[in-house]
């Protein structure tokens, strides 16, 4: 098993540390992992994005061109990223600051109300959990154990008081996701 | 199961130097390796192993700080970004002439000028053929995963020492801002003054006793002949590190038709384009340099004999090619040996890569090898 994925957004949507907290878990469940951002002027102000490799064998390329998952963010990344997704593979967007939807129909497409959702349960910080909640809804390529043991690894120790809330946060992401297209 | 951490590739680098028993770390901060002193001054050793961390008015006064303490036997290193080194390398050098041992770290960025803070590997000519003035070698390792960033700062300092000799990692900004999984060395304790005077006594200026002899640090002297001779002592040096410290990677070179040759992240790039290569019929390996001098000049000079073509993939507009070709034309092969590059902070896709290697090939491709230019 190899699961290249990129996670594209705004700076501040938590698109690095939830890349984080994927390849900590990949760790936790014994296999390879490689976390690859953009780093540089992007990142101070602009859009953010990080790649994700998560493997049963060594890990070769971090540099990757077709995606099997894309988890997107915004507009920017949507123009981007849309087009880097293998035929047959995963789009997970949040349709908020999303103008144009994906129009492709050789992939499978999601999508999660995860902004609004993290406004309703009162922490818009949730949101990326939010998120990666539905990612391992529909790419179930880790246990929800191991997801927690990731979660106490990277988070620092100040802030575990919040892992049953980011906990709460990826089951909700699991419940909402709607399929928009299984190819 | 053993204990892996999920870590940023410069961030190991300074945990690597506390565990090994660093004495000192001497810096001054640049992007794409500014983590390495945050690492460091966060973690504060000083009060854990008593290792120092300074940070420099500059590079300049950052090298000679290491010069100074190299020059007590302690173990002692830095860390900097392409602009920084070329700023050091007058220091390098001296620390060469003086047959100092330390670590110097490049975590490269484009250039030249101040370039790009995005990884480069436009360095290599500075890092092997020279940087400083004078006939001396650094002994460079490149490391191509986070956690070889780990393993080759201990590794750095055993054979700096081992030669009394700088050592340098030459590794760039995609390693250095990459997280992945790594298994942290263990801890040894720092030398004991006694330890540095049993090992190192014979040159190190720990404080003169009575009974030895004055030990003097100095890459001066003025008389040529005897100058001719230290160039004679380094020359020996440099063939018996280069008869024994080769250390490269092999990857499906056995049955390879084509040969690409790549270190740090563009050999990872690559063993993804093996992958891709192999999927589409062509018998193509990768060549993995891990100490860019002493080069796998023999390697390549064996795989010449039985290969169609070399592909030195770089992020450069192509330097390494030159050693590989030199190899090749002692080995008295004629097949050709081609670069394939992106610049200025770009990182070659893998798939670039075999479309490059099937361009650049493509006469081998239809009629076999050519024996003449």
């Amino acid at each position: 098993m190899t699961e290249e994925l990129i996670i594209a957004g705004f700076g501040g949507q938590g698109v690095l540390s939830m890349g984080k907290i994927l390849a900590y878990s990949g760790i936790m469940e014994d296999k390879e992992v490689t976390w690859f951002p953009s780093y540089g002027p992007e990142m101070r102000g602009g859009t953010a994005n990080v790649t994700v490799i998560i493997s049963d064998t060594r890990i070769s390329s971090p540099i990757v061109k077709h995606f099997d998952t894309a988890i997107i963010l915004n507009q920017q990344s949507m123009d981007k990223f849309e087009k880097a997704v293998k035929p047959g593979g995963t789009l997970l967007y949040d349709p908020n600051g999303v103008i144009h939807p994906p129009t492709r129909t050789d992939i499978n497409i999601y999508k999660v109300e995860a902004t609004r959702t993290a406004v309703e349960m009162g922490n818009p910080k949730v949101f990326n959990m939010i998120v990666f909640g539905s990612y391992l809804s529909v790419r179930p390529i880790l246990t929800l154990d191991n997801v927690e043991k990731g979660l106490e690894k990277s988070l620092p120790e100040r802030y575990h008081k919040t892992i049953p809330l980011n906990l709460e946060a990826i089951k909700k992401g699991q419940e909402i996701v709607e399929t928009v297209l299984e190819v | 199961m053993a204990e892996y951490k999920l870590m940023k590739g410069n961030e190991v680098l300074a945990e690597a130097a506390i565990r090994c028993g660093c004495d000192g770390y001497f810096g001054y901060p640049i992007t794409p390796q500014s983590e390495v002193m945050e690492t460091l001054m966060a973690r504060q050793p000083w009060t854990e192993t008593g290792m120092v961390v300074l940070q420099a008015e500059s590079e300049v006064a950052a090298i000679n700080m290491v010069y100074g303490a190299a020059g007590s036997g302690k173990k002692v290193m830095t860390s900097s970004s392409s602009p920084g080194i070329s700023l050091m390398s007058e220091g390098i050098s001296y620390i060469a002439g003086a047959e100092l041992p330390c670590l110097i770290v490049n975590v490269q960025r484009g250039g030249p000028g101040l370039g790009t803070i995005q990884p480069s590997q436009a360095d290599y000519f500075q890092t092997v053929k020279g940087g400083g003035h004078g006939d001396y070698r650094l002994i460079v390792l490149a490391p191509s995963s986070v956690q070889e960033m780990n393993d080759f700062v201990g590794l750095g300092f055993e054979l700096a020492f081992k030669y009394r000799n700088p050592a340098m990692i030459l590794t760039d900004g995609a390693l250095g801002q990459m997280m992945e999984k790594v298994k942290l060395s263990d801890y040894q304790p720092r030398w004991t003054k006694e330890e540095i005077e049993e090992k190192w006594g014979s040159w190190a200026t720990t404080g003169k006793t009575a009974t030895r002899k004055k030990n003097i640090v100095t890459s001066l002297e003025m008389d040529p002949g005897r100058m001719e001779q230290n160039n004679i002592r380094f020359q020996k040096k440099f063939s018996e590190i280069e008869e024994n410290e080769v250390r490269y990677e092999a990857i499906q070179c056995d049955d390879a038709e084509y040969i690409l040759v790549a270190f740090g992240t563009s050999s990872r790039v690559c063993q993804k384009s093996v992958e891709l290569a192999r999927a589409k019929g062509l018998k193509v390996g990768l060549l993995r340099p891990i100490t860019l001098y002493p080069f796998p000049k023999k390697a390549i000079k064996e795989l010449a004999r039985k290969v169609k073509g070399f592909l030195s993939v770089e992020m450069s507009a192509g330097q390494m090619v030159e050693d590989i070709k030199l190899a090749v034309y002692e080995a008295g092969s004629t097949v050709r040996v081609n670069h394939f590059g992106r610049m200025g902070g770009i990182i070659p896709t893998p798939e670039e890569v075999v479309e490059a290697l099937e361009e650049k090939f493509s006469w081998e491709l239809s009629y076999g090898v050519k024996r003449s230019y």
